[in-house]
């Protein structure tokens, strides 16, 4: 039932432009399908080891910025008079550093603030992402601080020397943006099937407990900040390259909050829980925006956001699925009573 | 020496008012377990009634200013009986979710109402500053550290000596013995919500004629706000009045002679490694209050 869903889920998303050509429609989907990426990114942590990190963002914007400087070139003064000098890389390539650059970070910030939980985690965190926004905002010299990135070189696929296709046009960006997504998604249903999943899912629920049987909680709790700071970084890239221009404010607290609206709306510690909450969160504002001022809308989320923790705290789709397993369960209960 | 001297008045002026911010803060993770996002929408909330009381009303700047309090205590309360009550005994991340939401809504419903143009609040204290040989100082700025000095100690009288403050502390220790020797847990919270966000509001009322008055200025001061309490221990009042100093001084010392760019970035980094050096806070053996 939920495979035949998924399909026609994912059918519906590949013939989309084929029979919605609007651009505006096409553009939300393409943000929205990027804040889908990051959001189920952020569900490995949040829903299936249970760290809420506050610091998200700083994935995100780490991997947009180093895939636009990769793809712009730049240079940096490394002190002592002497010049690093990065020259232009192609698009790919800057993109597949951008994620390599943002899971290397998310190695660097799990060792370290790992050390910690709870309240204090989520500290560190928030803190984590508010020194890179900050960095990123004074560091004129390297990321053009409030002046932003320009002219980022669109996304494109290319065979070095032979033959290159750069996206201008949103359909091939609309494309891009669902198989990295698709990619994510399998990639996260591969992990949390593991053994690696059951270990991050026991240290959830009982940590002292699943210390004491063997699991090693620090290496699995490293490796999902790793696969998730990666992703995230990802998401980052796809929207650089997509966007085209980046300032530090791709840092600001607010986006991940909406990731967290986006996961606990969904339903955290489920896989087609992002989505779905990425999906209502990507679109309704749209909806909104002609109805009514953009701290209007603002404060629709917010009271949204508290209505969903105290009548619907496991998310949508848990308790769609809860109610549809009450509707499917039921006849057979009644009819074999009687034979009892 | 001068110019450090000038860093060290400057550091003390902005410690009381930092202080002020953390103490809430600290008070109210400590006793109801809560990490309180609404803390910097509290402080510009404070902001806003010094604009709309002083300058909009034309009250006297110090009547406005006890009003702004106690219009603090009262929102403080609201938030509480509203938001946290039903959430007794849920988890600290469900809880966390909770408040960014009433973050969010305060955030925009100050934006709203007083748009995103910052606003400015005047004083009733001369312009010329007070020059003590190679210090100058505003004299605004002194009546802010002393009135954020009187309110430190106030509250601190009152948790130590009332018996309101008692069942805090008792609350604080253990909450469901306290229950049992008869102190009203509901009530304690609500307090102690109610306490936290009138310091808060406090603070805002005291910086909003000192600095302008924008939507935004609370998200910066609730991570600082944060920052303190980290250093000083989650739940300790001292450490969290000394905290507040602490991170004034970083700050005016890093932006005087590192970096003013950098700022802000130092109560962060300042955060970062107390955490992974020192978690439990640079005072405390253990959380505790008092």
């Amino acid at each position: 039932m939920s495979r035949a869903l998924g399909l026609a889920w994912l059918a519906l998303l590949v013939t989309l432009p084929a029979w919605m050509d609007d651009p505006y429609c096409l553009h939300v989907l393409i943000v929205t399908g990027i804040f889908v990426i990051a959001a189920m990114s952020l569900n490995l942590l949040l829903g299936y080891t249970g760290q809420l990190s506050l610091g998200h963002v700083a994935f995100f914007g780490i991997g947009a910025y180093t895939s636009a400087l990769l793809s712009l070139g730049f240079d940096l003064d490394v002190g002592g008079g002497r010049t690093l000098l990065v020259g232009p890389h192609p698009v790919w390539l800057a993109m597949l550093g951008g994620v390599a650059v943002a899971g290397l970070f998310g190695w660097v910030i799990g060792r370290l603030s790992f050390k910690v939980r709870g309240a204090y985690f989520v500290i560190v965190t928030i803190s984590f992402a508010e020194v890179v926004r900050l960095v990123a905002l004074n560091w004129i010299d390297l990321t053009q601080g409030p002046m932003a990135l320009n002219a980022i070189p669109p996304l494109s696929v290319s065979i070095p020397g032979l033959w290159e296709l750069t996206f201008y046009k949103k359909v091939p960006n609309y494309y891009v943006v669902l198989a990295v997504a698709a990619f994510s998604y399998l990639i996260i249903r591969r992990l949390v099937r593991s053994r690696a999943g059951r270990a991050m899912v026991a240290l959830k629920e009982n940590e002292p407990l699943a210390a004491s049987v063997g699991i090693d909680v620090t290496h699995y709790l490293v490796v999902a900040a790793v696969v998730s700071a990666a992703m995230a970084g990802a998401a980052g890239v796809l929207y650089a390259h997509y966007v085209r221009i980046i300032d530090p404010d791709v840092f600001l607290f607010i986006y991940t909050v909406t990731m967290v609206i986006m996961v606990i709306t969904g339903g955290k510690g489920t896989l087609a829980g992002p989505v779905v909450g990425g999906l209502v969160f990507g679109i309704v504002p749209e909806v909104l925006r002609e109805l009514a001022a953009p701290e209007v809308q603002w404060i629709v989320y917010g009271a949204l956001m508290i209505l969903i923790v105290f009548f619907l705290p496991r998310g949508i789709v848990p308790a769609v699925t809860g109610l549809w397993a009450r509707i499917t369960a039921r006849p057979p209960l009644v009819e074999r009573r009687p034979a009892e | 020496m001068g110019e450090l001297l000038q860093h060290v008045v400057n550091a003390l002026i902005l410690g009381g008012t930092y202080a002020l911010l953390g103490i809430g803060l600290t008070l109210i993770f400590g006793i109801m377990g809560v990490v309180n996002f609404t803390h910097g929408e509290l402080y510009t909330f404070g902001a806003y009634m010094m604009v709309l009381f002083a300058m909009v009303l034309g009250v006297n700047f110090f009547v406005a200013l006890g009003l702004a309090i106690v219009l603090g205590v009262a929102m403080g309360a609201a938030v509480e009986i509203a938001l946290l009550r039903p959430m007794r005994g849920a988890d600290i991340d469900t809880t966390m979710l909770v408040m960014i939401g009433a973050w969010i809504i305060m955030q925009n419903s100050e934006q709203w109402v007083w748009s995103g143009v910052a606003k400015s609040v005047s004083s009733p204290f001369p312009d010329e500053p007070l020059v003590i040989g190679p210090v100058s100082l505003s004299w605004l700025r002194l009546f802010v550290m002393g009135a954020a000095i009187a309110l430190i100690v106030g509250a601190h009288l009152f948790i130590h000596r009332s018996r309101l403050g008692k069942a805090m502390r008792a609350t604080f220790q253990d909450r469901d013995t306290a229950a049992l020797m008869g102190v009203d847990i509901d009530a304690v919270h609500t307090a102690t919500f109610a306490l936290g966000s009138g310091l808060a509001a406090a603070a805002g009322a005291l910086l909003g004629p000192v600095f302008v008055v924008t939507p935004t200025m609370g998200n910066l001061a609730a991570l600082k706000a944060f920052a303190i309490v980290i250093l000083g221990g989650l739940g300790n009042f001292t450490g969290a009045a000394l905290g507040g100093f602490i991170l004034a001084f970083v700050e005016e010392l890093g932006a005087g002679y590192i970096s003013s760019g950098y700022r802000d970035t130092m109560g962060f980094m300042l955060i970062i490694l107390v955490l992974l050096f020192k978690p439990t806070g640079l005072f405390a053996r253990a959380e505790r209050i008092g």
